[in-house]
């Protein structure tokens, strides 16, 4: 049986379209909601009927919100800074140096990335307020460590792995220490590895809600995905849907921009590792 | 030869001093607080006397209670109806998602690999749900899932799908759906990344040696690409069970205090902060622990994962 061409080509483009529809629509959908002020919000519409600023006033003067986007990008700057810090010395140890337990390093590293969150929830929250961090942005610094860690190890490990033995020969012969070649020799080669995992760091810090609604307990402290789901009326009737979508188009319109410009790296960053194995 | 293994010896010195700190945050991040947590489970703590708990032993995991006259109950985690339902939620949610999210994620891949103009477009649009943070995604989804005003409603009752609008989040028998919904929607990206990934890997001469011997392609695609990217696939999946496994965020976000939705991780952390119930759901989190790690050791037994990376 031949399909027509056209029908083939027909069918592959409905289907591309299709995918690019159901990935964008709510993204699309919650732009334009959040340009609707006031009754307008409760008409089903398909596309943008008005262009209010009601609904981002709103939300950036009423309310800490200015200070949580804050809190969003200190806490997820300071985290990829420190993984990466943490990391790149750790995987140049874990790539070009074989010894004894090597292996057993990398699979408890992995497993450590597979953690369930809820597993460690109870004794961080009584670590965090034993080192007097509860309520501290610090608190989130230091926990988000447990998934950003392993994973900056694992990727920049796998990327050191790759590079030839002869970058280092010379050094290594010229009697450099460990960390003059990691630091002269390696880091200049490491700027699309660390961009990479320092971006996908940066998105899961972004992104964490559950750490940070355990450990912080007042809205001046939270982060944007604490606020956003937090955001609600004095009744269940009275949910300020304009709001919410206001915010959460805030939130999300830095991470599309970042995934435009930086697609190719962060899909390498999602399948390095996971697939290489 | 000395100088030589002095060297070898001073690079292994300083691979565990260069290790040293990262294994130091990662006992102080996850070790320890593990331990704690499993401590807990054995004392009667509660969240504002954390430091006065005291050994109970197995009773949050099982007691029996005699009343005296000579009947009794057995009380504890293993003999709570809500915690096994929310085992049983946790199980169908991370069964029916993962297998979605492949067979989607799988048709996306597909479609990304071929060579099309404004594929990088495409790409791009299809990591977007990937990127959303997941409460925002959740309270996006939860905003056109609204019962009266939702766009979804909407949308099925003018194709007349629908009879009369769903209350998708609140009614027992759609919350399910609608958080696999969400869940689906989310994570497809990250699968077929993943799958695209592998399917890159098959090399071309493969294709074009079945087209020159005429081999149709919906064959081509089951006896070659298939087997081909098996371990990505199987990869893919596995990341993506382990993380359904301890689903968090969007079912507390999309759907809260709900029998239907409620998982394990949502157990435990209800009773961990909202309920007073810090031991008993300490308790809770050791045995999602437990399970979790169990389904690990049998990957990496079974999956025959080759982890150290060696060549």
């Amino acid at each position: 049986m031949i399909i027509p061409r056209w029908i083939r080509k027909l069918s592959f483009f409905l289907l591309v379209s299709l995918i690019m529809v159901i990935s964008i629509f709510p993204f699309y959908y919650a732009i334009v909601t959040s340009f609707k002020s006031g009754i307008a919000i409760f008409e089903v519409s398909y596309w943008p009927s008005s262009f209010s600023m009601t609904n981002y006033i709103s939300v950036i003067t009423r309310g800490a919100f200015g200070q949580q986007l804050l809190n969003s990008v200190l806490v997820a700057t300071a985290v990829v800074l420190l993984s990466l810090m943490l990391a790149l010395t750790a995987s140049y140890a874990l790539s070009r140096i074989s010894f004894r337990g090597r292996t057993l390093m990398l699979l408890t590293i992995l497993s450590v990335s597979m953690f369930p969150q809820i597993a460690v929830l109870a004794g961080l929250f009584e670590l965090v307020r034993s080192m007097g961090l509860y309520n501290s942005l610090w608190a989130l610094v230091f926990s988000y460590m447990i998934f950003t860690l392993p994973f900056t190890v694992w990727v920049l490990t796998t990327f050191m792995r790759a590079l030839p033995i002869e970058i280092e020969e010379a050094a290594i012969v010229d009697g450099a220490s460990p960390l003059v070649i990691v630091i002269k020799v390696f880091l200049p080669l490491m700027w699309p590895a660390l961009v990479t995992t320092g971006l996908l760091a940066f998105i899961h810090a972004w992104n964490e809600f559950l750490f940070a609604f355990t450990f912080l307990s007042s809205d001046e402290q939270r982060t944007v995905p604490v606020a956003i789901a937090m955001i609600s009326g004095s009744t269940e009737f009275e949910v300020p849907w304009g709001n919410i979508m206001a915010a959460s188009v805030i939130v999300t319109v830095p991470l599309v921009i970042l995934v435009l410009i930086f697609q190719r790296k962060i899909i390498a960053g999602l399948t390095a590792g996971a697939v290489k194995g | 030869m000395t100088s030589r293994s002095q060297l070898s010896s001073q690079r292994i010195r300083s691979a565990w001093l260069f290790m040293t700190p990262m294994l130091i945050v990662l006992a102080a991040t996850a070790a320890y607080p593990l331990f704690r947590t499993i401590y807990f489970g054995f004392t009667d703590a509660s969240l504002d006397l954390l430091s006065e708990a005291r050994w109970i032993g197995f009773r949050n995991y099982l007691e029996w209670v005699d009343y005296g006259d000579g009947e009794g109950e057995f009380y504890g985690l293993l003999a709570d109806e809500g915690w096994w339902r929310s085992v049983w939620n946790t199980l169908k949610f991370s069964f029916i998602s993962v297998a979605f999210e492949t067979l989607f994620g799988l048709i996306v891949a597909l479609v990304l690999n071929v060579q099309f103009s404004g594929r990088a477009w495409v790409r791009a649009a299809v990591l977007i749900p990937w990127a959303i943070p997941t409460t925002v995604s959740a309270k996006m989804w939860a905003w056109m899932m609204h019962d009266q005003f939702g766009i979804l409603n909407d949308i099925l009752l003018r194709l007349h799908l629908i009879s009369g609008p769903i209350a998708w989040t609140a009614s027992a028998d759609t919350a399910m759906l609608a958080v696999l919904i969400v869940d689906i929607w989310k994570t497809t990206p990250f699968m077929a990344l993943l799958i695209l990934a592998g399917l890159q890997m098959v090399p071309a001469d493969v294709y074009e040696a079945a087209r020159v011997d005429g081999v149709h392609p919906v064959k081509v695609f089951f006896k070659v690409t298939l087997p081909l990217i098996r371990p990505a696939v199987m990869i893919a999946v596995i990341f993506r069970a382990l993380d359904a496994l301890r689903v968090f965020d969007l079912i507390y976000v999309l759907t809260p205090a709900n029998n239907q939705t409620r998982t394990m991780s949502v157990f435990a952390r209800e009773n961990l902060f909202d309920f007073d119930k810090f031991a008993y759901g300490s308790a809770a989190s050791t045995l999602l622990f437990l399970v979790i790690a169990l389904v690990t050791l049998i990957i990496i037994k079974f999956g025959k994962l080759n982890l150290g990376g060696e060549k």
